[in-house]
């Protein structure tokens, strides 16, 4: 399998060679300090698998609020395929009384409303959902047309709060933003940060409060952290944002510990909000049954409570002991296969974790639209270049808030528990744990993964719908690590078994390659020598 | 069926001198439309009267796609078509999208019959955007004039119209017929606009001089020709049609550097 690498990117031409090679790494043994290229405009026609700066604001961080009424400003399509698309569940509470997350808002813009503007087109559809659904928030998420015509969708936000006097917000997320649905995260972030968090004044019940910042709680994965911090004693305030409220955010900031899932998409508000309410943040795992007990103790150490850490070891213990069995049976399947996994901007790096705890090797992995610090560790970030496409999305100054901000231990506490191994308001990022010779490919693409498929020849790979299929029939077994195949949850404990048992299942039941298609022994095409003359 | 767009820059004349010419041409026999493609939809006001006919693009919100080609195209003098696209109010909307999305109706309308002998389609300032281009895309309008005057800043715009002139002539066919001089009296106008003409490789196709008899006649929202016919004014006006008729002077044209534009405004311009 050496040099996967070199093998793939000569096939390039020159021009796409230039660009490619820098964002696709083959690791030498011990190189822990890789450099990557990375959230830099992909090469048209190469087929990525990126998204818009509208799926990353609707779709990844502002769609799952339950009690938002998040309202699609444009013509149909892009409501219409971002509806139900992601397995973000959320479940109606007594706090909300609202779920909308089953249905889609459009203001559905017609050509005249191109022409003549579209905000009297969006302010009938709020007025409409007004009348229908009484929502408490709105949030209007702006596609590709709406920067274009420049409909203001932050006026109609400000009148809509004038006219029903509810909150609502508007973003200019337009899908040509930036170079991929990463800057639709900072946008929505910003959004959060501006107009959401630090509203509300619902205190937390426990001295042990969490937000779970970057949880969208794909598959029910929110639920499997909850049970177990519940068991523990840990009160969670909020998932961000699966399974997550407006009402539940604005309280936000009153939370003690901040924690940090997908680092990627969700960094900006753990870092504003440390600036702005002295929150700390830990970087969490909780894919893999040795990551959640990693995280479970760097919260306890975090509190450093005698109690709360007696009970952590105590629920630690006792959900080991349950899975115990189950993991050692699949892990006597699954030791010493492969895989490759291919996702967003942090699964890449949690699932290795699960994997390796399963005696799986990665021995291939790649982010959509990360950015270095998520490879390479947050070190990095003083020495990335900024460059006229992520000066284009907004990055937002905040100060401290006189009223609430509070710093929970000094520098040199904060010095004391990082070196104690927990990752303490920084993350060190992926390539650091990654297997030597493995390949990392940073905005990944079709031919590439054929490619990398064919040469390093992993028992599975994980990835999301768009390549899955092509993938699954052309003879390797795999598995949506975006939606889990509709199963899940697969984080903590009980997450663990089920994505082990999924993962065996996916690889002893590959039935693809026990066929033969008729292309491969057949004539496909027949034809006739015309008689000359 | 010739379609002539007319270019220039913002308030250099276009839609005055597109409806005299056009009432000159209508006076020799010629079977006349004018597509007036701005949102101010004040580019037949002088060819119908004043007569203020719903735009297009108004039609169309108001009424939807099921509209009649008669609510939208009115007859005027000599018995010329106007027909206004229209658009949003300033500062909303796609105006661009506008033209685009009207000129398609009108197509599916019918507005373009066969016993028309010209289209002119008055374009709105420079060539702003993909939906301004639309008139010289697509082999719509085949032939370009641009209207301007001695003034720099008309002379910047005609330079820059020519880009995208040359753009669309590889794929839309689209060549450029000459520049139309509308005199703002500066200094040795005649030949520096000729001179920059030759520099293109076309020509000052007329010198419409300056007078007020053009002001008059649109206080009474009439062409010259049709408000005081006997004016030496309205004979300039016939004098530019019968040479646009004859006009067989269809050229790509070579846009200018900057510093090649300035240098022949200080060579022909007020620089004394």
């Amino acid at each position: 399998m050496a040099n996967s690498r070199e093998t793939l990117l000569e096939k390039y031409s020159a021009k796409v060679y230039k660009n490619r090679k820098d964002h696709l790494l083959q690791l030498a043994e011990g190189d822990k300090n890789a450099a990557i290229a990375a959230n830099t405009r992909a090469i048209p026609g190469v087929m990525t698998a990126r998204g818009c700066c509208y799926a990353g604001c609707k779709g990844v961080v502002v769609g799952p609020l339950k009690d938002v009424l998040v309202i699609t400003h444009g013509p149909i399509g892009c409501g219409f395929y971002s509806w139900g698309t992601r397995r973000n569940k959320a479940k109606t509470d007594e706090n909300t009384d609202k779920n909308f997350i089953p249905y889609c808002f459009s203001s559905d813009m017609q050509e005249s409303n191109i022409v003549f503007g579209g905000e009297k087109k969006l302010e009938q559809a709020i007025e409409e959902a007004m009348e229908l659904f009484s929502p408490k928030c709105i949030m209007i998420c702006s596609t590709c047309p709406i920067g274009l015509i420049g409909d203001d969708v932050q006026a109609v936000a400000r009148r809509t709060e004038a006219k029903y006097g509810i909150a609502a917000i508007g973003y200019s997320c337009e899908g040509y933003k930036g170079v991929s649905q990463s800057g639709g995260h900072h946008i929505a972030n910003n959004g959060l940060m501006r107009y959401v968090i630090g509203t509300g004044d619902k205190k937390p019940k426990t001295k042990f409060s969490v937000n779970v910042l970057g949880e969208y709680n794909i598959g029910g994965d929110g639920w499997e952290e909850e049970r177990i911090f519940k068991r523990c004693g840990i009160e969670v305030l909020n998932l961000f944002t699966g399974d997550a409220s407006y009402e539940g955010l604005k309280s936000a900031h009153l939370a003690h510990l901040n924690l940090v899932m997908c680092h990627r998409s969700i960094n900006y508000i753990a870092e504003m909000m440390k600036t702005k309410y002295g929150i700390d943040w830990i970087k969490v795992n909780f894919i893999g049954v040795e990551a959640t007990c990693k995280s479970l103790r760097d919260i306890a150490k975090y509190f450093n409570d005698a109690e709360l850490t007696k009970r952590v070891e105590e629920v630690i213990a006792d959900e080991v002991a349950t899975i115990k069995s189950d993991m050692e049976h699949y892990k006597s399947k699954l030791n010493g296969k492969t895989a490759g996994i291919f996702s967003g901007g942090s699964r890449s790096h949690h699932y290795q974790v699960l994997l390796q705890e399963l005696g799986m090797k990665t021995i291939i992995a790649g982010y959509e639209f990360a950015h270095r610090d998520d490879y390479e560790g947050r070190d990095i970030i003083p020495q990335i270049k900024e460059d006229a496409d992520n000066k284009n999305i907004e990055s937002i100054v905040v100060a401290k808030d006189d009223k609430f901000y509070k710093e929970t231990y000094t520098e040199e506490q904060i010095a004391n528990l990082k070196s104690a191994g927990i990752e303490l308001d920084t993350y060190g990022g992926m390539i650091p744990e990654m297997i030597a010779e493995s390949v990392v490919v940073d905005d990944y693409n079709h031919f590439e993964t054929d490619e990398l498929i064919k040469s390093m020849k992993p028992d599975i790979f994980l990835s999301g719908i768009k390549d899955k299929y092509s993938i699954q029939k052309a003879g390797t077994a795999s598995r949506q690590i975006h939606s889990y195949d509709y199963s899940g949850p697969y984080s903590g404990f009980r997450g663990a078994v089920t994505f082990a048992r999924d993962v065996a299942m996916a690889i002893f039941t590959n039935a693809w390659p026990l066929v033969t298609p008729p292309w491969k022994n057949k004539p496909m095409l027949t034809g006739k020598l015309k008689e000359v003359g | 069926m010739r379609q002539v767009a007319i270019y220039g820059k913002g308030g250099i004349g276009k839609s005055t001198t597109t409806q005299n010419l056009t009432a000159g041409l209508g006076e020799m026999g010629k079977k006349i439309m004018i597509v007036g493609c701005d949102p101010k939809a004040d580019s037949t006001r002088l060819v119908l009267g004043g007569l203020v006919q719903k735009t297009v693009l108004d039609t169309l919100r108001e009424e939807g796609d099921d509209i009649e080609l008669d609510s939208v195209l009115k007859k005027g003098y000599a018995g010329i078509k106007g027909v206004e696209s229209g658009g949003p109010e300033p500062g909303v909307g796609c105006a661009g999208r506008g033209i685009i999305t009207s000129i398609g109706l009108l197509e599916k309308l019918g507005a373009y019959t066969d016993d028309l002998d010209y289209v002119f389609y008055d374009v709105l300032g420079d060539v702003v955007c993909g939906g301004f281009a639309m008139p010289i895309r697509e082999g719509k309008a085949r032939e370009i004039y641009i209207v301007c005057s001695g003034e720099m800043m008309a002379l910047y715009a005609a330079n820059n119209i020519t880009k995208g002139i040359s753009k669309y002539a590889t794929t839309g066919g689209v060549r450029l017929g000459g520049l139309i001089c509308n005199s703002r009296k500066v200094d040795g106008e005649a030949d520096l606009v000729s001179a920059v003409a030759k520099e293109l490789g076309t020509q000052m196709i007329h010198f419409v001089p300056r007078d007020n008899a053009v002001h008059r006649a649109e206080i009474n929202k009439k062409t010259v020709i049709d408000f005081s016919p006997q004016e030496n004014q309205a004979d300039e006006y016939r004098a530019l049609a019968r040479k646009i008729d004859a006009n067989d002077m269809f050229v790509v044209p070579k846009p200018m550097s900057i510093d090649r534009l300035e240098a022949i405004l200080q060579e022909h311009g007020i620089m004394d």
